[in-house]
């Protein structure tokens, strides 16, 4: 994963707020630096620091937030550079790559709610737009905006469309939609400006599962396509309806 | 206006985008705790600007701390001022009226033994954003039954014992203590001075808008809730335009949005964003900060980072100062009896 040109750019550490460090590890986002802050994250937060309360990995940067008490009020900086340089040998080590997550997603129009608008500005079909969806080899580069909302990057370039000019005020829990380079995944009927492909009738989060995120930072992820029936099925399953 | 479970927050879960949330003045939720007797982070009740009244189906030790809510107390078809910051001695049957804050902005009721709901990620406190936590993740409304400990009728009993030393004042029919805590976290002088450090985007903006941001005094907004606090005041210019990659944030992180309001992120903030960070507010302004209604004003004093770390400190020791205090108490030798 390009260690060895990533070694050459040491990571900025810069204070955020008393309480927390902010780890800058580059000014824009590219995906192989951004799976790079996945693992060191994960690496990070295995090691179960006392003083460490969050680990918490960005598109191009992440965040420790410390307990002060359990630092005895000392600046958090050094501390976390140490952690970082420890898990950085993690890494080499490791080579870790996250899990393979598996997204069932139903395309059809009465939840693929902007496919038609996105094949008019792309000049796909609406089957190309599916298939090229479908086929995207998506990443979660963060979580954030709501507990379990991914950031995945990896979208097929032929399918970036700009922000919908008017936001919807709700969107369906489980939608699935894109925007630029990025596709998102709502987990709770929230405001989203974003262009809706197709909802998966998955519960994106739920604080009472053992693994409340069906994404973390890291996963890769692939969106299987179901049918009507299928999407009826599994949310009856899992209680989506 | 609203009453949630709260607790010293749910740590650990950020990166899959769930905050600490937890009691908007931690303080003063742990200076309640100690009062009756609990460890520092069991579940209360945080009541903002006005308080519900809570009908007691057993005896219970319980404690009111941070804004001064006036409440009201009927026992044995008596009513009563219920005294704050000490604990209190309440009887199945009894009545606890909480109306409105003379000072400050939230109250923290703590119970003996803590209120039991069912943790969410390891912690019971209440992030209604994502209606997750505390009571069915939401405020609590009228005709809710909150279940305490199992053995809270008998903590109340045995704790309350403990304070013997210091005698019930059994003429007025409260069973209470001589002594009070003084409150913390209250707000002394206004426009209420919070002291931050710098913010790693502080660059971003025009020399006048940080003169700005200093020199002058902001209004908080009615729009202010647990997740931000909004400020209204002068529209800060940014110097270089451009949007910054989404990056994570923290509690206090003062953001610039593109209208030029500043908004402090709260304990319900969310975990990432893509706003220009002016400052941060120091961790020990925080439920100062916290204390203060829509409409009162802060001025934003800048400070370095050496500084907020000796004043987080001080806050810390002055705590458990008051903690210790309290513990005496109930350590204290029972004189006849």
């Amino acid at each position: 994963m390009g260690a060895t040109t990533n070694r050459q750019k040491p990571p900025t550490l810069l204070a955020l707020g008393d309480s927390a460090v902010l780890v800058e590890f580059a000014d824009h986002l590219d995906l192989a630096t951004n799976a790079r802050i996945q693992v060191l994250a994960q690496a990070m937060r295995s090691r179960s620091m006392p003083w460490v309360r969050d680990v918490v990995p960005a598109l191009a940067s992440l965040a420790v937030h410390v307990d002060p008490v359990a630092l005895g009020f000392t600046d958090p900086v050094e501390p976390v550079r140490l952690l970082l340089a420890q898990c950085l040998n993690d890494e080499l080590a490791l080579g870790r790559t996250g899990n393979l997550v598996h997204i069932p997603i139903c395309y059809e129009t009465e939840f693929g709610l902007d496919l038609d608008d996105i094949s008019q500005r792309t000049g796909l079909s609406v089957e190309q737009v599916v298939q090229r969806h479908q086929h995207s080899e998506f990443m979660v580069l963060m979580v954030g905006f709501a507990p379990g909302h991914p950031y995945l990057g990896g979208l097929a370039p032929s399918l970036s469309v700009p922000r919908r000019s008017a936001p919807r005020v709700k969107m369906p829990c489980g939608a699935v939609a894109i925007a630029n380079a990025q596709c998102v995944v709502y987990p709770f009927e929230i405001p989203g400006g974003w262009s809706v492909v197709g909802r998966t009738p998955l519960r994106v989060f739920d604080g009472n599962r053992r693994q409340p995120s069906l994404f973390e930072p890291g996963d890769q992820v692939r969106f299987e396509r179901i049918d009507r029936g299928g999407f009826d099925e599994l949310a009856r399953k899992e209680g989506t309806e | 206006m609203q009453t949630t479970v709260q607790d010293c927050g749910r740590h650990g879960w950020q990166h899959v985008g769930v905050v600490p949330s937890g009691a908007m003045d931690c303080a003063s939720l742990q200076l309640a705790n100690a009062l009756v007797g609990n460890s520092l982070d069991l579940a209360g009740l945080e009541i903002t600007l006005r308080g519900p009244t809570l009908l007691f189906q057993c005896d219970t030790l319980l404690a009111l701390a941070g804004a001064q809510f006036g409440a009201r107390l009927n026992t044995g078809g008596h009513e009563l001022p219920c005294p704050l910051n000490r604990p209190v001695l309440l009887h199945a049957g009894d009545r606890l009226s909480i109306d409105q804050p003379r000072h400050g902005f939230r109250a923290y009721l703590a119970i003996a033994g803590g209120i039991d709901v069912a943790p969410t990620l390891g912690s019971r406190c209440t992030y209604l954003a994502a209606a997750m936590g505390g009571f069915e993740g939401r405020a609590l409304k009228k005709g809710d039954s909150l279940r305490l400990a199992g053995d809270a009728h008998d903590l109340a009993h045995v704790r309350f014992d403990q304070l013997a030393g210091d005698p019930t004042t059994a003429a007025t029919q409260l069973h209470s203590v001589r002594w009070s805590v003084a409150p913390r976290s209250l707000p002394r002088d206004e426009p209420t001075a919070v002291r931050c450090v710098d913010g790693r985007h502080r660059h971003f903006f025009t020399p006048g808008a940080l003169a700005a941001f200093e020199a002058d005094s902001y209004r908080i907004s009615p729009q202010s809730n647990r997740m931000g606090y909004r400020m209204l005041g002068a529209r800060l210019e940014r110097a270089q335009a451009g949007d910054i990659l989404s990056e994570p944030t923290a509690l206090g992180t003062v953001q610039v949005p593109a209208d030029g309001l500043p908004i402090v992120l709260m304990a319900d903030h969310q975990t990432t964003g893509g706003y220009a960070k002016i400052a941060e507010v120091a961790t020990a302004d925080i439920g100062r900060l916290a204390q203060l209604r829509p409409g009162q004003e802060v001025r934003f004093v800048r400070c370095t980072l050496a500084e907020a770390r000796a004043l987080a400190q001080a806050e810390h020791q002055a705590l458990q100062v008051a903690i210790q205090a309290i513990r005496l108490k109930y350590n204290a030798p029972t004189a006849g009896h």
